[in-house]
């Protein structure tokens, strides 16, 4: 029997007050898979994130968690959350806030499991640290910790690094390479392309409440052209790919060219993030 | 109810009362509360001392004890209701939109406890220990009036619990005004809904003096609709429901006594009405997006 995907996203749509922020929007995420979501600022991301956590009703569409209703009681169960906007209670202590989560998780990890997850996020000198006490980096952290208790199978990280030096980011890194080797699928909303671009297997692009791209980094970064130099200067082909090289330069050669460099061109993330949110900023 | 629903409510029951006790909330209360007791047990030494020495030659047509003590203790009572409301309103400020708009609320709710659950065990959490508090502040008072002037209500236990009754409707009406109002907002209408109703019960007394019956009519409704006025003028009226004479009729005609008794049907309706508001503010939280 087949698994059903981790996350299910069908035909979302979400409107405030007349203002349509997700304007049916289509994604899936498999199991181990880590997604990034990329666009700009009001595109759509956190109220997708949210949707997907049941802390937003959605106006019309259906998203499922492991085949269950979002916001159900066994989807929560499933799933791991951080914030971009969150907040601890100042007085709990670093330990204090992941036993609080693992209860009402019902995680029965324990001792073992604080000490496993502030290892992963690099606070297992902080355990007994107020959360007031500490920076914004190292809160940041204490919330991924926190969105791991119970070793969900899902992961909605919104914003993850905004906070943290690139230490921290490092750190977050090869967090997400361990989970990812641990079979948990990620939802990372990002503004950081290099960041989605290093961890994430596929990428998705949101633009005024419309998935615009998706696919991995590599397909997404194709080809844009292949740029000759000839005795008669520089001509760029187009769309070619990096296979259309040899036949290109054969026919130039056969047409009586003389060759002197042949350059593939790729688009960068950003090239196509660029041009797929139209230069949009929120 | 399921045994990880119950740790979750426990948890958050918790959580209330370490917010509480780590925000110093308890201990501005406790210091006012000690204030008050200190003031009141010299307030309720000075004027049974002077009564005394007042009353020594008067006919016994007013009992001067009974009115000095019914009347101290009703003022005791409305400071245990003040101090009682502050502590409900405090434990419930911003649970819900003033949380959700800080970050504080989301990592909870996307828990498995689901928001009815986690909205109720925050209601447990702070009317059990706003009615735990004003029982305890009241048995203080009794015992202060019984040993300044040996006098003691009526009925010991019916007022006590018309006060923890009482700060439990406010705190379920407070956490009613989080889900919808901003923390300033909240505070601002809770109190003032607070003073609307007392004023109100005062309408009602000054009604019943003057034998005006719109005043009569209009406290009355007051009461059933903000049933903790209902019941807080129950309670003073139940300190002095034995009393007859003369002394009786001037205790329920002044600022601190109570004419209405509160009756099998004002407990039901304040049972009803506060699962209703509950019921209510569940119904706004599950539908809010966070």
């Amino acid at each position: 029997m087949n698994e059903p995907p981790v996350l299910a996203v069908t035909e979302l749509r979400k409107a405030y007050r007349g203002q349509e922020a997700l304007a049916g929007v289509d994604l899936r995420i498999g199991p181990g898979e880590v997604v990034g979501l990329l666009g700009p600022n009001g595109a759509g991301k956190s109220t997708l994130t949210k949707i997907a956590c049941g802390l937003v009703r959605p106006s019309s569409g259906r998203v499922e968690v492991l085949g269950q209703r979002a916001g159900s009681p066994p989807a929560r169960a499933a799933l791991g959350y951080l914030a971009e906007l969150f907040r601890f209670p100042g007085w709990c202590t670093a330990t204090e806030l992941l036993r609080l989560h693992q209860r009402l998780a019902g995680s029965p990890g324990g001792a073992g499991e604080r000490h496993e997850l502030l290892r992963m996020v690099g606070l297992a000198d902080a355990a007994e640290k107020r959360v007031e006490a500490m920076s914004k980096g190292m809160q940041q952290r204490l919330g991924i910790a926190q969105a791991l208790v119970g070793s969900p199978r899902l992961l909605l990280l919104d914003e993850p690094t905004s906070a943290l030096d690139p230490v921290g980011r490092r750190i977050i890194r090869q967090l997400l390479q361990e989970v990812r080797g641990r079979g948990v699928s990620v939802l990372l909303n990002s503004h950081l392309l290099t960041e989605v671009e290093l961890v994430c297997d596929r990428v998705a692009i949101i633009a005024r409440g419309r998935l615009v791209r998706a696919g991995t980094a590599a397909e997404l970064e194709g080809a844009a052209a292949v740029e000759v130099e000839l005795e008669s200067g520089l001509r760029v082909f187009e769309g070619a790919t990096r296979e259309d090289a040899p036949r290109i330069v054969a026919d130039l050669v056969a047409a009586g060219e003389r060759v002197y460099r042949v350059e593939v061109r790729h688009s960068s993330l950003e090239d196509v993030y660029l041009e797929a949110v139209g230069g949009e900023t929120g | 109810m399921s045994s990880s629903t119950l740790v979750s409510v426990a948890t958050v029951v918790g959580l209330s009362i370490q917010e509480g006790v780590r925000r110093r909330v308890f201990l501005a209360v406790l210091v006012l509360t000690v204030a008050f007791l200190t003031l009141y047990a010299l307030g309720a030494h000075f004027a049974f001392r002077d009564v005394d020495q007042f009353a020594a030659g008067d006919s016994g047509i007013l009992d001067s004890r009974a009115f000095t003590g019914a009347t101290l203790f009703g003022l005791a009572m409305f400071a245990t209701l003040f101090l009682g409301t502050v502590l409900a309103i405090f434990l419930t400020l911003g649970v819900v939109r003033g949380d959700a708009e800080t970050g504080l609320l989301q990592p909870i709710v996307v828990r498995p406890i689901g928001r009815t659950t986690l909205l109720l065990a925050r209601f447990a959490g702070a009317a059990l220990l706003s009615a735990a508090y004003v029982v305890a502040v009241y048995l203080a008072a009794l015992a202060i009036t019984a040993l300044a002037g040996d006098w003691s209500p009526d009925h010991l236990l019916g007022p006590a619990l018309a006060l923890a009754l009482g700060v439990a409707i406010l705190a379920a009406l407070s956490l009613l005004a989080s889900t919808a109002l901003s923390l300033t907002a909240q505070g601002i209408v809770v109190f003032m809904v607070f003073g609307g109703g007392l004023t109100a019960g005062l309408l009602a007394q000054i009604g019943n003096a003057i034998n005006s019956d719109s005043l009569h009519t209009i406290g009355r409704v007051a009461s059933w609709a903000l049933p903790f006025e209902g019941l807080y003028a129950a309670g003073l009226h139940a300190l002095i429901s034995n009393t007859s004479g003369l002394t009786g009729v001037v205790l329920q005609l002044g600022p601190f006594g109570g004419s209405e008794a509160a009756g099998p049907g004002l407990i039901a309706w304040a049972v009803v009405y506060l699962a209703g508001v509950l019921a209510l503010a569940a119904v706004v939280f599950s539908r809010r997006d966070l």
